[in-house]
């Protein structure tokens, strides 16, 4: 199979370390994944002047959570309000913050996102099951060199007496990208 | 010399359904975490850069046939091929991605942020229209926003420049600003409204005074 020849060229060759794939694929399994994202979310609800380093300077702010680093170095967290809602894309490849969000999902990626993201948002906000106001103000991001986005969610209502982790579980992948919103509080 | 990117997809008319995944749901095959990861271990050789390989993949001619996995595949197949790895005398990798190197690898990342050679050019507020230019080679300028006016909204300072990155012909680092667009203004008013205003990062040369 193509894979398995071409790892195995690689290694014979001196260009790779079958034991350093292993760690990779475990680290985006396991640690590298969209509950980051969720944690500097909870964060940002909680407490105002973590938000506002986050609007500020994002790659500190995320950083200061211990989730820096590939995919992640050039952070700008955009935020959603009653009035705009944020959704971030990349038409040209698959640019995504990896070091809050993981590994893009496969839609992502995909050419009917890519697509439609920048020309009919509303569409493909459809698509995913949001509907906003009229009135609301879309802003697309479309992620054309290696800064990365990072929506930050409105914080649903009656959320006021969670905890932090309960926040974070309540902060979707989705909520994230800007494709969806955040669970319910109650 | 053309140049043909397969991979520049705003704003085309594509109209298969957008296919929901949850979140937990990363691979669909079982070789595709080992292609995520030859790709990522790759980076450390020196081998190629990130523009270089998303040269290669912009430009397989089969390119919408395939999963974004295959492509990551297909691209990493070309490169090692022209760069002649399988060769007797592969160019030596600068650094290999030990096991034990990964999680520093991956927390300390790489940045692309570079000394400017000069000033910006252009100001937070100041309009500008993007050049309506398609290059020979591979660039960042998304067709859809080509020849459009725009309102600089944020300055990132100098970053690595991919079109001569993608060639082999040096960092060569320039202003990166994020321009936001009207919606009328790519697409005209025959669009459907849709409250929307676009925004992409783009180079320095990528602009000229509006």
């Amino acid at each position: 199979m193509r894979v398995r020849a071409l790892e195995a060229q690689l290694t014979e060759k001196g260009y790779i370390d079958p034991g350093a794939l292993d760690v990779l694929i475990d680290a985006y399994q396991t640690k590298i994944g969209p509950r980051n994202g969720a944690q500097v979310v909870a964060r940002a609800w909680r407490d105002p002047e973590f938000r506002r380093w986050l609007l500020k300077d994002a790659t500190a702010a995320i950083a200061s959570l211990g989730f820096a680093g590939r995919q992640g170095e050039h952070m700008v967290a955009v935020e959603n309000t009653p009035e705009v809602h944020n959704m971030v894309v990349c038409t040209l490849c698959s640019c995504y913050p990896w070091a809050v969000l993981g590994l893009p999902p496969t839609w992502y990626k995909s050419a009917p996102y890519r697509a439609r993201a920048v020309k009919d948002p509303r569409g493909v906000l459809k698509e995913f099951g949001v509907e906003l106001p009229e009135s609301t103000q879309i802003r697309i991001w479309d992620s054309t060199a290696e800064v990365r986005y990072l929506v930050l969610p409105q914080r649903p209502a009656g959320s006021e007496d969670l905890s932090e982790q309960q926040l974070a579980n309540l902060v979707t992948r989705d909520s994230m990208i800007g494709t969806g919103l955040p669970g319910s509080a109650a | 010399m053309s140049y043909r990117s397969n991979a520049d997809l705003g704003g085309q008319d594509v109209r298969d359904a957008i296919v929901m995944e949850p979140e937990g749901d990363l691979f669909h095959a079982p070789w595709e975490p080992r292609v995520m990861a030859l790709v990522v271990a790759m980076g450390p050789t020196g081998l190629s850069n990130i523009d270089m390989n998303r040269a290669a993949r912009e430009t397989i001619p089969n390119y919408r046939d395939l999963s974004y996995y295959e492509v990551w595949l297909t691209a990493l197949e070309k490169l090692v091929l022209q760069q002649g790895v399988l060769g007797d005398a592969p160019p030596p990798p600068k650094q290999v991605l030990r096991a034990e190197l990964v999680a520093a690898a991956i927390s300390k990342g790489s940045a692309f942020s570079r000394m400017p050679a000069g000033p910006a050019r252009y100001a937070l507020g100041q309009r500008v229209r993007t050049i309506a230019v398609q290059p020979a080679h591979h660039t960042r300028l998304p067709a859809y926003a080509r020849g459009k006016a725009g309102i600089v909204e944020r300055v990132h300072g100098a970053h690595v420049f991919p079109d001569t990155n993608a060639r082999g012909l040096g960092e060569n680092p320039q202003w990166l600003y994020t321009v936001a667009f009207d919606e009328k203004e790519l697409w005209g008013e025959q669009n459907p409204k849709q409250r929307s205003t676009i925004s992409v990062d783009a180079f320095e040369p990528y602009l000229e005074p509006a």
